[in-house]
């Protein structure tokens, strides 16, 4: 924080920016790694090769296609808002990458007699900033579609700026029933908290619905409805192409890494796992890696898996079950966090919570198995 | 750490009882018009009107508060100011329920959300009444606003819709100037609480003037919601487009609420301030009651007509708040309690003259009323007397009271302006009376028969009478309920 | 120079210059833009001055969600267009303008010459901020104004219901009048 800063000395400045770049970086090349991995993970369960010249196995796809993208010609509509039109590619890029800022990779390591952490700023508000972050992305949609100067793109972009507050709030509460669990707001602090059980099994409600808001905050199916192509083209995108429209396509990935990231380290134990004594600080890093790369393959999956839900019925989803489902889970969280306080029941209360969140999970899950209705489900319930 | 946020001053929910009841009905009546889209407006009515009832019970209780002076932080006033104010609101929103009850069913208008927006507002206003502190004073000011904005165009009319609209942009504009004033007095004293306020300015010595600006700036706030000239411009259109039972619930409630507020404000927070703002009120009262009675005269529409009225009556509570301490507060007091039966009954007439709607506001509508209905017109009579302030009425002693403790305090010339104020607008109540009873019906239209609604026109009627025969029965009361104790 | 003297006067000319160029434009969501950036400034001075948890609400709430709303709302009802801003009554803006500064420079004065008769601790953000920005905010909130907390959720609840009844009022009039005349 700010009020530390006085007592930094110019090895501490140099460390910081080292560690920003870094993650830029790293940032920047598991996008890349993500794309690929998503069309070998497709390609693999519709039982075809995928990409395979560029680089060994066609891990090099991603960057081909960048350069492609750069040396296309942009082209800016006459209807277009100019200025606005320029900044919304920037405005959906920037905030996913600050997002990192506050996601712990690791312990840290011991560099030049100093504490180095894998982190960027451990930020006493870092949920916060996660939500602030989110709450940014919006408006490269919002902008790209009402700059455009033409019907599609401002058609998707107001779908878009609807699906993602809507499912912001579920999001939120999600995260607020696990700031109440570990009683904090820091992300090193909630992952600290996690040393005997991921919050995945006592907050597996807000796990869920952590997951299916993500789904919808980065656009990815079956909550791709502001880029539906049969009904808008390409979405608040159509009229970019591009390096602007690469920026556009990397934030979007880079929106997904961070969602991932933050499922990891807020539910699933962050960087913890166990690991042999030897080269310390790795084994947390290469922890949270894979525990990265599980999440990002499970959303591939899920989008490979379902199809895409009509706009209603993804509304009514969000706000007359998500949220209400997180609310009441919420309730119930702080009813156990406090309750202990009270009485002295700890244990007892931990298995009472899991209970409560098996129960929820079933009617969360629900929907999906019960037998359609003969009335063709125009009402959506 | 939880234990820290356990600890905790202990959670006294009893002062604000009231308010709970009240705030706990609607919800009850939301949910269960929400659930079940075909109950009876009749089983709302009489939900809400149970719980007026249970929040009346409440408020009774705390008469005899043996407790802290404010409780939950400060934030909430035990006195007996509060209780009373409360009773006179919960007594005005029951009128107004069965008033709109009858209103929409005839009107075809009927809407589930009448009822919780009439206890919300009427939460805001009791909750108003105790409010203790600033941003209390504020929020309650909001949600009383807020669900009165909606109420003003509950209706589809065009004039009702813009009336509400004209209420909304002015009444956020004085939410500014009031937010305002907040702002000030926390920067002149550190604090929103009256009572810290009041401490912090009682030694003060050096220079005041961002605390008069506050108070400049609160009373300009407080000014809207009382109708005060030259902050009255909202009053005709909204009260003119309103649906009737709407108007007779925003004039009697907003009034008799804003004015607690003001009381409150202005005899805890910035009593040691008193010399400075008596001038402010003791201009805006006459201006209010002159202006107030003058443009009466000219106007052709008796729900118009009424709202200047009502401006002209603000003035009147306002010449009592001249009348710093005790006695001032006793004869407002009573004043909002007599300008409540007479204005409640007035525009309950005014809703069964018109029968269906808002057909018949015109005064030409009244000519001849004498010959359709000797019970309309008998009432409106007697409401129009309790107006002018003509004996055997509340009004009169309403208007003696507050004369009086003017008088006490020394502001004579603004009796004088008073007392001439009132004779000019006992000329437009009795033009109406003359309408009434010495010329011809113009049209065949036949005002609404119903037995229940004229019941409940008689309550204020009686009431009104009551008062003005035997005011001790009141008097008694409200004398030791304008002891403010912070 | 500390580094947030740095901070203030990088952001300051910002946020000042946000303001002003909102004032002067004529395309709303333009207005809105600047609007935005001018409520990212002033969240970057709650975090200079110690309030961390304000910074990342005013994020959340006014720049993330409220202008979001806002644009969307521009958006929709096609009103990016630019106004007019002929006057109806003549003099009125003239007289706004010599009113409008007689009252910044009377409450000028005013301040000037009467703030702070009640003054904080010197170690202000210290004392404040006791166990961290959110925990002491949380303090603050949930006990010394834990009743406005809850009132203003009645509050919302009061917003809520008037939203619906005037958005619902057209199409529910309509049944009704049907429903009228069957009868």
């Amino acid at each position: 924080m700010l009020e530390a800063a006085p007592e930094m000395d110019w090895l501490d400045w140099i460390l910081l920016v080292a560690r920003v770049v870094v993650v830029f970086f790293a940032v920047l090349i598991s996008v890349m790694l993500l794309i690929w991995m998503e069309r070998k993970v497709a390609a693999d369960m519709q039982t075809r090769m995928g990409p395979m010249r560029a680089g060994p196995r066609g891990v090099l796809i991603t960057l081909a296609d960048g350069i492609k993208l750069f040396f296309k010609e942009g082209i800016t509509p006459t209807l277009a808002d100019r200025p606005v039109y320029l900044l919304a590619p920037v405005i959906a890029m920037i905030p996913a990458f600050l997002a990192f800022a506050v996601i712990p990779f690791g312990t840290g390591v011991t560099l030049f007699g100093r504490h180095v952490p894998f982190q960027i700023a451990d930020l006493n508000v870092g949920i916060l900033w996660v939500l602030a972050m989110g709450s940014l992305m919006v408006y490269g949609i919002v902008l790209a579609g009402w700059s455009s100067g033409s019907n599609y793109p401002l058609l998707g972009s107001i779908r878009s700026t609807a699906q993602m507050i809507s499912y912001e709030v579920g999001m939120g509460l999600a995260l607020v029933a696990v700031l109440m669990y570990s009683g904090s707001l820091q992300m090193s602090q909630i992952v600290a908290s996690q040393d005997r059980v991921w919050n995945a099994i006592p907050q597996f409600p807000a796990f869920a619905i952590y997951l299916i808001a993500g789904l919808a905050e980065t656009n990815r199916p079956p909550f791709d409805l502001p880029e539906a192509e049969t009904e808008l083209v390409a979405g608040y995108f159509t009229e970019y192409s591009g390096i602007k429209f690469a920026m556009f396509y990397l934030g979007e990935y880079v929106n997904l890494v961070v969602v991932s990231s933050i499922a990891v380290t807020l539910f699933l134990g962050g960087w913890r796992g166990p690991h042999p004594s030897f080269v310390a600080w790795l084994w947390p890093l290469l922890w949270f890696i894979a525990k990265v790369v599980a999440v990002v393959y499970l959303y591939i999956w899920v989008r490979l898996t379902l199809p895409r839900i009509r706009y209603d019925r993804l509304m009514s989803f969000g706000w007359k079950f998500l949220i209400p489902i997180g609310l009441l889970w919420v309730l119930a969280t702080g009813a156990v966090v406090v309750l202990p306080d009270v009485y002295g029941k700890g244990a007892l209360l931990t298995g009472a919570l899991i209970v409560v969140g098996a129960i929820l999970v079933a009617s969360l899950l629900w929907p999906l198995i019960a037998p359609r209705r003969q009335s063709a489900g125009e009402t959506p319930q | 750490m939880l234990a820290q946020f356990l600890i905790h001053p202990p959670i006294q929910l009893g002062p604000i009882g009231p308010e709970l009841v009240l705030t706990g009905t609607a919800i009850v009546v939301l949910l269960g018009a929400a659930f079940n889209p075909r109950i009876g407006h009749s089983t709302l009515l009489l939900v809400s009107l149970l719980g007026l009832a249970g929040a009346a019970l409440v408020s009774i209780g705390l008469w005899d508060w043996g407790g802290e002076l404010t409780v939950l932080a400060g934030m909430v006033a035990t006195d007996r100011f509060a209780v009373v104010a409360r009773l006179i609101l919960l007594g005005i929103a029951a009128m107004g329920l069965v008033y709109g009850y009858h209103y929409f069913r005839r009107s075809g208008e009927a809407r589930a959300e009448f009822y919780p927006l009439v206890l919300f507002a009427t939460a805001g206003m009791t909750l108003i009444a105790a409010a203790a502190d600033l941003i209390l004073v504020f929020l309650a000011l909001e949600i009383l606003s807020l669900s009165l904005y909606v109420l003003t165009g509950i209706s589809a009319r065009l004039s009702s819709v813009e009336g509400s609209m004209k209420y909304f942009l002015l009444g956020a504009f004085s939410s500014a100037f009031f937010l305002y004033g907040v702002a000030m007095a926390y920067g002149a004293t550190g604090s929103t609480r009256l009572s810290a306020i009041a401490h912090a300015l009682a030694g003060q010595t050096g220079s005041l003037g961002l605390a008069l600006a506050a108070v400049a700036f609160l009373g300009i706030g407080f000014g809207f919601k009382v109708a005060a000239v030259p902050f009255h411009m909202w009053t005709p259109d909204v009260y003119q487009g309103a649906p009737t039972p709407v108007t007779a619930f925003m004039a009697a409630g907003t009034k008799v609420a804003a004015f607690a507020a003001l009381i409150r404000v202005l005899e805890t927070s910035f009593q040691p301030l008193t010399l400075d703002w008596t001038p402010l009120v003791w201009t805006i009262a006459a201006v209010t009651v002159v202006a107030g009675s003058l443009i009466a005269i000219a106007q052709t529409d008796i729900k118009r007509m009424l709202a200047y009225s009502s401006i002209a009556h603000a003035g009147f509570v306002l010449i009592a708040l001249t009348a710093a301490g005790q006695d001032g507060i006793s004869a407002a007091l009573f004043y909002l309690l007599a300008y409540a039966l007479m204005v409640l009954g007035a525009f309950g007439v005014v809703m069964l003259v018109s029968a269906r709607g808002e057909g018949r506001t015109s005064l030409a509508s009244y000519a001849g009323l004498y010959r359709r209905s000797r019970l309309l017109a008998g009432l409106l009579t007697l409401f129009l007397l309790s107006l002018a302030g003509i004996p055997p009425t509340a009004g009169f002693i309403a208007k003696v009271n507050v004369f009086r403790a003017a008088v006490a305090a020394g502001h004579w010339p603004l009796v004088l302006v008073g007392v001439l104020a009132s004779v000019v607008a006992a000329f437009f109540y009795i033009r109406v009376m003359v309408l009434m009873y010495m010329q011809e019906p113009q049209d065949d239209a036949e005002p609404d028969r119903s037995p229940w609604p004229r019941v409940a026109v008689a309550v204020p009627a009686v009431l009104t009478l009551l008062f003005g025969v035997f005011p001790g029965i009141v008097l008694g009361v409200l004398d030791k309920a304008a002891i403010l104790r912070w | 120079m500390a580094p947030d003297q740095i901070v203030f006067w990088v952001f300051a000319p910002v946020s000042v210059g946000s303001a002003v160029a909102m004032l002067f434009q004529r395309n709303a969501i333009h207005a809105a833009l600047f609007l935005i950036v001018n409520f990212f400034t002033l969240a970057v001075f709650y975090l200079v001055l110690g309030a961390p948890f304000l910074f990342a609400v005013q994020i959340i709430v006014y720049a993330g969600a409220i202008m979001v709303l806002f644009l969307f709302v521009i958006m929709l009802l096609g009103v990016d267009r630019e106004e007019s801003l002929v006057e109806r009554l003549r003099g009125q803006r003239p007289l706004a303008i010599v009113l409008g500064l007689g009252l910044a420079a009377e409450i000028f004065v005013t301040a000037r010459a009467s703030l702070g008769l009640a003054r904080g601790p010197a170690n202000f953000d210290e004392t404040v901020n006791v166990g961290g920005n959110a925990q002491a905010l949380s303090h603050v909130l949930f006990r010394d104004y834990f009743l406005p907390f809850e009132v203003t959720s009645i509050l919302l609840i009061v917003a809520a219901i008037a939203a619906m009844v005037l958005a619902q009022r057209r199409e529910r009039t309509t049944v009704e009048a049907a429903g009228e005349a069957e009868v």
